[in-house]
């Protein structure tokens, strides 16, 4: 399977199933749309009359034999020997937990998945002796694996910092014995934000996640306080400050995060914008919503959509290496050093090497199940976890997803998100197709970027 | 070859064999929590 596209100039070419990546000229691109995996070690009388016009003949055996070539080194119609892989996939170790360590915020976004904060529940904090169980239940199911990683989560994670503090101190004084590195990162809004705070998130959080959604007009209506107020003005500045501390300190990895809608399609704007206030890791993602919702993006909305994302490409290609470049989450790929087919394969993770633990103490298989409560796996008091619903999730691969095994971004997005697939697609093995047709714009735009500046 | 230039090295058959150690980040740890996305993650495998 290949798929071809043009995009800012570039004549590109993805081989699926051995991701080489091919920049290739006009008649390469437009003879490679007129072949299949059934070639000919011969160039074909056809292709010859169809492409006379404006070609050499030499030209064109030239070309023919290139695309010959590559196909005889597997980096074109290369077959697809993924099959026996995916039917390998069995349940792995537990590695990575969303510790929803406060089911309450102050703020009352309007997109929020979490219901603002409550989770289809009520308000409630997590205790310090649930946070620790919970440590404990991810060393016990993390098995041999070495790397873990826990996301403290909301809510507003802030709104309960001292469970936080007790919940990190605690994890530290087991890695020695369980042999275990913890990776604590946290998503914050920023409100309580204060120089202690900054201090500990950047001494013990490899990587914080910064909510805010880019221009002030953007950010406020979208992102008000209980009583209405905006956040911009509260955020920036304690944002600015926990970045210029995290600069020479021993993490230097955040993002600044946000959430663009239906009422701001010129997202790109917004990206520069944080930009321009000294953000360089940026991440601005679609906001994922019934379709019913005044700011849910729907189907009618992707041109315009596909539009920003090129401009934004763009932008960053004639930025990059210039003291105005920057990071975007989303365009970010590594051709070469990307994970390997087995992550790829395997997706997301969630409900398999990824969990979520709500305040109460409940286990989901991420943190947008939680509420669902007919996706309850478990509990950190008993320490129990439904190994079918684990069997499940392993088995949610990118091959066991009908519409992803025949789609070309499938080994870059890895059959998407399983909790979006649950909530409007009713099947956590069917796709959602609005973000599908989302992501698969994101990663024509990355690797004309890579193409781009090489 | 004159028509066309490969940019990247690396052929992901080749990773499947050495593949699935499971140390790299779980996505939605790293930015998202929304919208997934794999091939952003870095490869954590020490013995490749």
């Amino acid at each position: 399977m290949i798929h071809q596209y043009k995009l800012n100039g570039y004549n590109i070419v993805l081989d699926v199933n051995s991701g080489a990546v091919h920049i290739v000229d006009d008649l390469f691109y437009d003879m490679l749309g007129c072949l299949d995996e059934q070639l000919t070690e011969k160039c074909p009388d056809w292709l010859f009359q169809r492409f006379e016009q404006g070609h050499t003949r030499q030209e064109i055996e030239e070309t023919y034999q290139e695309i010959f070539t590559l196909h005889k080194a597997d980096q074109l119609f290369s077959s697809d020997d993924y099959d026996k892989f995916a039917k390998m996939m069995v349940p792995s170790p537990v590695k990575a937990m969303c510790l929803h360590i406060a089911h309450d915020c102050n703020l009352r976004c309007k997109y929020c998945f979490a219901d603002s904060g409550e989770y289809m529940g009520h308000r409630e904090l997590m205790s310090a002796e649930i946070g620790k169980a919970a440590i404990d239940y991810l060393i016990k199911y993390s098995y041999g694996r070495h790397n873990l990683e826990v996301d403290f989560f909301g809510g507003e994670p802030l709104m309960n910092f001292d469970v936080v503090k007790e919940v990190v101190k605690y994890a530290r004084s087991l890695e020695k014995e369980h042999d275990k590195l913890f990776r604590f990162t946290i998503t914050t809004n920023g409100i309580l934000l204060n120089d202690d705070k900054i201090d500990f998130i950047n001494r013990e959080m490899s990587n914080v996640v910064l909510s805010i959604d880019g221009r002030k007009e953007v950010n406020d209506p979208m992102r008000p306080h209980v009583d209405g107020r905006g956040s911009y003005a509260s955020i920036i500045p304690k944002f600015q400050r926990l970045v210029e501390k995290r600069r020479n300190g021993q993490f230097d990895q955040y993002y600044v995060r946000g959430t663009f809608t239906k009422f701001n399609k010129d997202f790109a704007n917004d990206v520069l914008h944080l930009n321009s206030l000294g953000f360089d890791q940026i991440s601005v993602e679609p906001v994922v919503a019934d379709p019913s919702a005044p700011y849910a993006l729907t189907e009618q909305d992707l041109p315009e959509v596909f539009a920003e994302y090129e401009r934004l490409a763009d932008i960053m290609v004639k930025r990059a290496g210039t003291k105005e470049d920057f990071n975007f989450f989303h365009f970010m790929i590594d051709l070469d050093q990307g994970p390997c087919a087995i992550k790829r394969l395997r997706g997301c993770g969630c409900g398999n090497e990824y969990v979520a633990v709500t305040p109460s103490g409940d286990v989901y298989p991420c943190h947008q199940f939680v509420g669902h409560t007919d996706w309850k796996m478990g509990d950190v008091f008993s320490q129990s976890l439904d190994f079918e619903r684990k069997k499940q999730f392993a088995s949610a691969t990118v091959y066991g997803k009908k519409e992803c095994k025949n789609c070309w971004a499938k080994f870059y997005c890895s059959g998407g998100c399983n909790a979006n697939s649950m909530q409007y697609c009713g099947d956590i093995l069917k796709p959602f197709q609005l973000s599908c047709e989302l992501e698969k714009k994101r990663v024509e735009c990355a690797i004309m970027i890579k193409a781009a500046t090489l | 070859m004159k028509h066309v230039k490969t940019i990247n090295h690396a052929n992901l058959k080749e990773s499947a064999v050495k593949g699935g150690c499971g140390e790299c980040q779980a996505s939605c740890q790293s930015a998202c929590k929304t919208s997934c996305t794999v091939a952003n993650q870095k490869c954590e495998n020490k013995n490749k």
